[in-house]
């Protein structure tokens, strides 16, 4: 019989193993998976795995994964103070699109004002946007205790349509046929987010996550708000006697959380995307959770997980042109990695003991 | 303008069915104690398995009874790992939705622009002859029915049997259900089990009655609405109903309406199903007393038996 | 032994070598599709072009496809990858595609591309697309014929010009056959979304309409139709088997014809930049099979009318034709010209309720 047994202690050994561990066995599984469908499974994963990184084109796919990544990271941490306290934003998405929607109105609003204030105005903007969105499950939840899954989850449907009401109606290009999109950002150098280097991928949305994943670190480790948060998640009660408010700890990680996926939400739109469409929105939101969640709620395992899940992104797009696999195959292999990380992050905390039943 | 109620209604029930059958499965999950965020996936498993096996058998019921199943194994992988491996439910079921998502693309890929085999209406005595109420509530087809009738047995099971007695107790507070001698473990193990059974009739019936059609992705956040609905309802089974009906409804008006010539912002009228569901949902937390009465106390946190 | 080895090494650089100039013979043209190739709308339709490539050059030509790709940076990098691959021609097939596509093409000079349905052109950045509102004056026909109820019900997607022209065509084609035949229409805000589709078919069929049209991607309206013993059009493929007695007739995406020209030019080195805008004449818009329900006389008048518009004698759009708010726009016999059809962003008159925003 195979038994979990508590550790007194976290394994160290574990917690740097159990990633490895887990995207083995996703590459095998997945390499199993890839002959089902009649391909080369080593081709597969090297395709994966290796190409975007070290491969022929990589020069280029290296940025590209900077790109993909970024987004990902900034909300994740964003989420993950939230996460630690109990406090469950699942609503990143609907936050993310209000602050490209309120950052990139800002920016045409102004347009064709040529001033290097129109960027970082849209940044606050943004950020404004998406913290006031998860405001909204903030307040309902100190207010009315609805629970703020249900409520930040719906927020994402409302924001959504809002969006299309806006690339449709007041935020439509003027110059565009009528075609449900804004200016392209692009025309607009004022509020343009290029990139920095050509061919590194790197834009300011890029540079601002490096920065805010120190910023995390820092926090997280050694300021008092951090040390608040990781208390109320392991200890209400005695968070409570230590004075942290839960309303107060409620407002701060929605609200962190929010400013930050809109802040990724405006460099998105001005940057990668290019404009307001009414396909913009890609599921940043919901899979930074997932990316929260693989780096353990913390900034540095963030970094790193942002930075995998970019490279299965980038990859699968490989697989699909190289290999003529579906798309689906690599949302099945991104769920795979995810199962697998889950099911061996017992072992952190956990030990395996198997016994043979004693017959006394 | 004029907006045939009649037909509304009988529109308004087909269109809330799978969302009512994706949420008495998730109010028996979360009556347990756990917080299962998989049921669009598991939905829509069971789109795809329930339509591959109806075309592959041409009868749309073992095609439902394949896709509770497939719901069912799918929930399976979220059992073991939230429960075993302890793993967090949160992270658990978003997984489980991606995981389900990119699956059922998978297996869907040769299965697009099929039709299914049709699902018949069901006769009852000729009672859909009748004016008004005929139409409404007699002239629909099997699942309809069976849905309300799930949701009967769910409410009898909850109330007066001893096995919805220790579901309640094990939701409530699964140490002392420990204590005293119930398998937490295998009791929610079934529990989730059950609502991924749900789940998967519910996206069967999408493909297989709504649509009716396979295509990826086609749950288009139904499983969402679902979980919202289980809070909407205050976790009491009749309540479901209501939850299911005015959603769906809303939604069928707000189409009603625009073929009706009626001017609106599309976008914004999209939007009323979503803004009343946070209205309600915000009503119904209010209530302190009654809200904590009826959410389980132990829903979301990790049961570990340390003995 | 040393001969032997020269000899070898010489034979193994002339296979080399012979398999480079091989691989060089081959052109690579790469697809890039906004929506599933099972969507048996849009994106069907181009991967059935893309296979009529396929088989038209056999060995000397070698495709590649990706779908799905969502508008933005994600198509961006989708493109320069079939870029860096090797690919000589590259098909955008959607709007969304348009500024990506451009900023492709300026990195990889060498590589032609063809945008589908977009209005940016650059030296190696064709614009292509199909006048798609032929096609909707013969199903208007054909509808403003066959309907009982005189009302129509039209699925339209976003308030694009594509779309209103479509559904201005399709009107105008109706009234001429049917006075007093009215148009439903319900926008779905999505290009594809069955669930959504389906809803709003059934809207419209409970609100009257007995005939559907649909400017959305997916066979669910059609669905719909024949469940509710209704008639619809097929929509960019014929749809015959989701609405066998429900279906009509349908307007059929043909991107083929266009698609092994635009290939061989480049193996001919002939490759320029164009704009075309082809309709049932070159073979871009075809109109399917004729139901049997059909009576004779009404197929022989949409023959005649698909001819007519082949041949040039009639213009879908031929005046007297005022706007919806009764101010004139083509006089009696003027035709509309390519511009103002392409900003399309007015009902004709007759046409109930307001275009949004």
């Amino acid at each position: 019989m195979i038994r979990l047994e508590p550790r007194t202690n976290p394994s160290q050994a574990m917690i740097i193993l159990t990633p490895i561990l887990a995207v083995l066995a996703t590459m095998v599984v997945g390499g199993i998976l890839f002959v089902t469908l009649g391909k080369n499974p080593f081709e597969a994963i090297r395709m994966i795995f290796w190409d975007p990184l070290l491969g022929e084109h990589a020069f280029y796919y290296r940025g590209q994964i900077l790109v993909k990544a970024a987004p990902l990271i900034m909300i994740a941490l964003g989420l993950s103070f939230g996460f630690r306290a109990g406090i469950w934003n699942i609503g990143a998405e609907g936050q993310f699109i209000m602050g490209a929607v309120i950052g990139g109105a800002t920016g045409l609003a102004l347009y064709p004002l040529n001033s290097f204030i129109v960027f970082p105005l849209m940044i606050v903007m943004g950020a404004l946007g998406g913290f006031l969105w998860a405001m909204i499950p903030a307040f309902l939840k100190i207010r009315f205790n609805a629970n703020e899954i249900l409520v930040s989850l719906m927020l994402v449907y409302v924001a959504f349509n809002f969006l299309i009401g806006m690339v449709t109606g007041p935020l439509r290009n003027p110059d565009g046929f009528n075609f449900p999109e804004s200016r392209s950002f692009q025309d607009f150098p004022a509020a343009h987010n290029p990139e920095l280097w050509a061919g590194t991928g790197i834009h300011l949305g890029v540079l601002s996550t490096l920065g805010f994943v120190i910023l995390a670190y820092i926090m997280i480790t050694r300021h008092i708000f951090g040390f608040n948060v990781r208390l109320a998640g392991q200890a209400p009660r005695a968070a409570k006697f230590a004075g942290v408010s839960p309303n107060k700890m409620i407002a701060i990680c929605l609200g962190l959380s929010g400013a930050l996926a809109g802040m990724a939400g405006l460099f998105e739109v001005t940057g990668p995307a290019g404009k307001l469409t009414t396909t913009f929105p890609l599921g940043y939101g919901f899979t930074a959770i997932i990316v929260a969640f693989l780096g353990r709620l913390h900034p540095i395992g963030i970094l790193l997980a942002g930075l995998l899940m970019a490279v299965t992104y980038v990859g699968g797009d490989i697989i699909q042109s190289q290999l003529s696999l579906p798309k689906a195959s690599i949302q099945v292999f991104q769920g795979m990695l995810l199962f697998f990380l889950l099911a061996v992050d017992v072992l952190v905390n956990f030990r395996l003991r198997i016994s043979k039943r004693n017959s006394k | 303008m004029d907006i045939s109620i009649v037909s509304l209604l009988a529109t308004l029930i087909v269109a809330a069915t799978p969302i009512l059958l994706a949420a008495t499965g998730e109010l028996i999950v979360e009556k347990s104690g756990v917080l299962n965020l998989g049921v669009e996936g598991m939905m829509i498993i069971g789109a795809i398995c329930g339509f591959i096996a109806a075309v592959n058998t041409d009868s749309p019921l073992i095609g439902f009874i394949v896709a509770a199943l497939a719901g069912a194994a799918l929930s399976l992988l979220f059992a073991v790992l939230t429960q075993y491996l302890l793993a967090n439910q949160v992270a658990s079921g978003l997984a489980l939705t991606l995981f389900g998502l990119g699956l059922s693309a998978l297996l869907g890929h040769r299965y697009s622009g099929i039709r299914p085999p049709s699902s018949p209406k069901m006769e009852w005595f000729g009672m859909a002859e009748l004016p008004v109420v005929g139409p409404i509530f007699f002239n629909h087809d099997m699942m309809v029915y069976f849905s309300i009738f799930l949701v009967l047995m769910v409410w009898v099971f909850l109330k007066f049997t001893r096995g919805g007695l220790v579901l309640r107790a094990v939701g409530e507070n699964h140490d002392a259900a420990h204590a005293l001698g119930y398998k937490v473990i295998r009791i929610r193990i079934l529990a989730i089990m059950f609502g991924g059974a749900c789940a998967g009739m519910g996206g069967a019936y999408l493909s297989l009655v709504r649509v009716p059609q396979w295509t990826e992705g086609m749950t288009a956040g139904a499983g969402w609405i679902a979980l919202a609905i289980v809070v909407f309802a205050s976790w009491k089974p009749w309540r479901l109903i209501l939850g299911a009906y005015l959603f769906g409804g809303v939604t069928i008006l707000q189409l009603n309406l625009q073929a009706n010539g009626f001017d609106m912002p599309v976008s914004y009228l999209s939007m009323a199903p979503y803004l009343v569901t946070i209205v309600v949902l915000v009503i119904m937390s209010s209530d302190r007393t009654r809200a904590s009465l009826n959410a389980p106390a132990s829903l979301g946190k990790i049961f570990h038996a340390s003995s | 032994m040393k001969l032997l080895k020269t000899l070898m090494t010489g034979a193994a650089l002339v296979v080399g070598l012979g398999g480079m100039a091989q691989a060089e013979d081959k052109t690579k043209v790469g697809f890039v599709y906004v929506g599933p190739v099972g969507d048996f709308g849009w994106s069907y339709e181009h991967n059935e072009g893309r296979k009529a490539v396929e088989e038209a050059f056999g060995d000397k030509v070698e495709t590649m496809f990706v779908e799905s790709v969502p508008e933005g940076a994600d198509s961006e990098r989708v493109m320069t990858q079939m870029a860096l691959d090797g690919a000589d021609l590259i098909f955008t097939t959607s709007f969304g595609y348009m500024d990506p596509t451009i900023n492709v093409a300026k990195k990889f000079p060498n590589v032609k591309f063809e945008h589908a349905t977009g209005y940016k052109q650059a030296d190696n950045v064709s614009i292509y697309s199909a006048r798609f509102y032929e096609g909707r004056s013969v199903i208007g026909h054909i509808a403003g014929h066959m309907t009982k109820s005189n009302t129509i019900g039209y699925i339209a997607s976003f308030p694009i010009p594509e779309v209103i022209r479509g559904i201005n065509a399709a009107y105008i084609a109706a009234k001429k056959v049917n006075p007093d035949v009215k148009l439903k229409i319900v926008w779905a805000y999505t290009w594809f979304d069955p669930a959504k589709e389906a809803d709003a078919a059934t809207a419209l069929i409970e609100q009257g309409a007995d005939i559907i049209m649909q400017h959305t991607d997916s066979p669910a309206a059609m669905t719909i139709a024949e469940e509710k013993g209704m008639y619809a059009f097929g929509q960019a493929s014929d749809m015959k088997q989701f609405g066998p007695k429900a279906r009509l007739s349908s307007i059929i995406d043909d991107w083929a014809p266009y698609y092994i020209a635009r290939t061989q030019a480049v193996m001919d080195g002939t490759w320029e930049s164009t704009s075309t805008w082809d309709g049932i004449k070159e073979g871009m818009v075809g109109i399917g099979d004729f139901s049997n329900d059909i009576p004779a006389s009404v197929q022989a008048s949409a023959t005649a009318l698909k001819e007519a518009l082949m041949s040039g004698a009639t213009h879908s759009f031929t005046g007297p034709v005022n706007k919806q708010d009764g101010s004139a726009w083509l006089a009696s016999g003027e035709t509309a010209d390519d511009g103002t059809l392409a900003g399309m962003n007015f009902y004709v008159e007759g046409i109930e309720g307001e275009v949004p925003n």
